[in-house]
């Protein structure tokens, strides 16, 4: 069944755990000794109706401050698909955890409080959407029962975004704007009776209706060597298979490759998946290869069609989203980790601070600081070879890795 | 995990020749090989923990896939509570003979032997909770740097919050406030000396997907998950196994027969079954399908508190 991976982002009270809840409600996937536990909590707390945000807010912490402090997973099924939702919260603290979320996702719902408005939180989330790539956002505009269901309202905020849009520099993201009430269910999973003149699809139509799109379906095949499978058994003496998941296009039998960094290059022999074989593979498969000729290939490498190579570089720009509480500074050294490559690195400039409201570059301060997101040139003590991440999302990120405490720092896509 | 795994699903209409030639893995399965091959990779020394239940069995089919030709590169470890359904040992045992990888057991009734813990005792009293120090000795004595669990997500609130490389510190301890954020699939498996990861491949599947992957796979599964006629007693609304010396029934608790069958296999002190009488896996698979209960509903070790499973991770618990 397809997959349906959902970024949600939304500010601390503008009713995203609800929503959640409510679609986990409406779909029949919460069962009965869930509902039950949320029946409770909600009677133990003095509510006259069922507070779903119970269903997702899972650390003690959260449910003591009644807030989401970290990402949560949450799936759920109808007939058509699968869906998971990575849950993640709206503080500006918690910028680091948004686009997180949204790495992984193809969809993301940025909700908005009707009484609100765009806020300034609105604008960072949709600036992560941008920055990352996530081909298709849906606006909710939430809690549409406290401001009387106005058709008004909705239409200034849908018209505030779109100013907001006029600003972005992904043109093929496609939005969406839905009117809903997650507390009272109008256009989640039902249409509702509250807004007449609203005649789009409910949430949970779209996200029924969604084509599955991916930046990936145009680029190249790019496939990063995980780890060599040699069994050395009499069946298969000199077997050299080499385990990887394809980024890109799309691969077959007989297909000349490259090898980066040796620059030798071969045929593909055989595609294996598992004890098969087979004539093609895509996008997203988790193969073995091998290839015709005996090439000394190991973890790190990487095979592309000889026609399409990638870039090779040992100096990259990359637009970096900070994530850890050192500071980030020139000179100072990290591990690039990109794909299967562990390169050590060392960080020449930082060009700029990126603001995350679109209201374009601070001030060059030199460094970046936790949720921070700026352009950086960095210095690598071995090439890689990548593609711009507007071009291949996989092949174009890097995650910085802090030497001394193994944190995961930052992230960074390329831009040249 | 990454954006592109679904793409494996072909959107193209394909003529018929081509679409028995073409790689048809789903999203989910080659999302954990790929898991399992970093695995392999960045670790010297990993270990998968097998209870002999359907997330670990899943887990080893899964490690098959990632390394054919070659054997699963790394061990099995069982951490044995003494009060386990027998189906589950024969079965265990069976699977690691036909692999031909390496099966460690570390058993709990020796760190009961050596005073490290104390039998709980009462009416609840179960061997669910001892296992973790139990577990945490063999990672101190083989030195196992990768734990890989058949967690899911979809099974506890606090664990839907948990990462796919999951950091542990030299007691263990799950650090929830402090987890290294996991963008795109790239996993980092960079540690200290002492720490080890507890890594969870089938972390997005969901209870369906997982029988749904034994179904369309043709796995072997133990005889408990399928439904059959058992003495059981009720107790707070549950079934539970009638098996006096492991599990405490009071006197007017009667022992009944009944038709059930297992949804998870842990300890028998805490696992309770479910009525049923689906005797396949295509009964099984249809039964999950409209159940209303979740899967760890049954788990009595669960119901503890609403907090008892966060409680138990931070402690060093699978």
């Amino acid at each position: 069944m397809e997959v349906l991976k959902i970024a949600t982002a939304g500010s601390v009270d503008d009713g995203k755990s609800t929503l959640i809840g409510r679609l986990l409600y409406d779909t029949k996937s919460l069962t009965e000794d869930k509902l039950e536990a949320i029946r409770k909590s909600s009677e133990k707390k003095g509510y006259d109706y069922l507070d779903f945000s119970l269903a997702t807010d899972g650390l003690v912490a959260e449910r003591e401050q009644g807030i989401t402090i970290d990402v949560a997973h949450i799936y759920f099924s109808t007939p058509t698909r699968s869906y998971i939702i990575a849950d993640t919260p709206g503080h500006v603290e918690y910028t680091r955890n948004m686009v997180t979320g949204a790495s992984t996702s193809q969809v993301a719902i940025i909700l908005i409080d009707a009484r609100k408005g765009v806020i300034e939180q609105t604008y960072r989330h949709f600036f992560i959407n941008n920055l990352l790539r996530v081909k298709d956002v849906i606006v909710a505009v939430n809690k549409m029962d406290l401001v009387g269901y106005s058709e008004e309202i909705f239409n200034d905020i849908r018209e505030n975004f779109e100013l907001l849009n006029e600003k972005s520099t992904y043109g093929e993201q496609r939005l969406n704007y839905i009117p809903v009430s997650a507390l009272k269910g109008d256009n989640v999973a039902a249409r509702s009776e509250n807004m007449p003149w609203y005649e789009g699809e409910t949430l949970l139509e779209h996200l029924e209706k969604l084509e599955i799109a991916d930046v990936s379906d145009k680029s190249k095949f790019r496939f990063p060597v995980q780890t060599v499978i040699r069994p050395k058994t009499e069946e298969f003496h000199d077997f050299r298979g080499y385990a990887g998941k394809i980024y890109g296009g799309d691969l077959k039998v007989g297909d000349e490759v490259t090898v980066l960094p040796s620059l030798k290059t071969s045929r593909i022999k055989e595609i294996f998946f598992f004890d098969q074989t087979f004539d093609k593979a895509g996008a997203g498969s988790s193969v073995t290869l091998t290839l015709e000729d005996e090439i000394n290939i190991t973890r790190g490498d990487m095979l592309v069609k000889t026609d399409e190579l990638p870039r090779v570089e040992k100096e990259i720009n990359a637009i970096v989203c900070w994530m850890d509480n050192k500071q980030l500074r020139p000179g100072t050294k990290y591990i690039v980790q990109h794909n299967t490559n562990s390169v050590l690195s060392k960080i020449d400039v930082i060009r700029n601070n990126i603001a995350t409201d679109f209201s374009g570059v601070l001030e060059a301060n030199n460094q970046l600081g936790l949720n921070e997101i700026g352009e950086v040139q960095i210095k690598l003590s071995k090439p890689i070879f990548y593609d711009d991440y507007t071009e291949n999302r996989s092949n174009g990120a890097f995650i910085l890795i802090d030497a001394h405490t193994n944190a995961t720092a930052g992230v960074g896509f390329i831009n040249g | 995990m990454n954006t592109e795994t679904t793409l494996a699903l072909e959107k193209q209409p394909l003529s018929p020749e081509a679409i028995t030639s073409r790689v048809q893995a789903n999203a989910l399965e080659n999302e954990a090989i790929y898991i399992l091959r970093e695995v392999a990779a960045q670790f010297e020394r990993p270990v998968l923990l097998f209870s002999g239940g359907k997330d670990s069995i899943t887990l080893v089919r899964l490690a098959q896939k990632a390394f054919y030709p070659a054997r699963i590169p790394f061990p099995l470890l069982h951490i044995d509570t003494g009060h386990n359904f027998p189906e589950t040992i024969a079965f265990r045992d069976e699977l690691v003979n036909e692999l031909g990888v390496e099966l460690i057991v570390r058993n709990v009734q020796d760190s009961i032997d050596q005073g490290k813990v104390v039998e709980e005792t009462g009416k609840y009293a179960s061997r669910n909770t001892l296992q973790t120090t139990t577990l945490l000795d063999a990672i101190e004595e083989f030195k196992f740097d990768a734990c890989i669990g058949g967690a899911r997500r979809d099974e506890e609130k606090a664990r839907a919050k948990e990462r796919i490389f999951s950091v542990r510190d030299d007691f263990g301890q799950w650090d929830e406030k402090n987890q290294r954020p996991e963008l795109f699939d790239m996993l980092n498996g960079n540690i200290e000396i002492g720490q080890n990861v507890r890594v969870f491949p089938i972390s997005n599947w969901t209870e369906l997907d997982v029988w749904s992957y034994i179904q369309k796979e043709g796995i072997d599964i133990p005889s408990i998950y399928f439904a059959h006629e058992r003495e059981t007693f009720l107790r707070d609304g549950l079934i539970w196994s009638a098996q006096d010396d492991i599990v405490f029934r009071a006197e007017d608790e009667e022992v009944e027969s009944r038709w059930v069958r297992f949804r998870t296999v842990g300890d028998m002190s805490c696992t309770a079954a479910v009525e049923s009488h689906a005797d396949t896996i295509d009964k099984v698979v249809a039964e999950i399908r409209d159940s209303k209960i979740s899967e760890r509903g049954a788990r009595i070790d669960d119901k503890r508190s609403e907090a008892a499973m966060e409680k138990r991770k931070q402690q060093g618990y699978f």
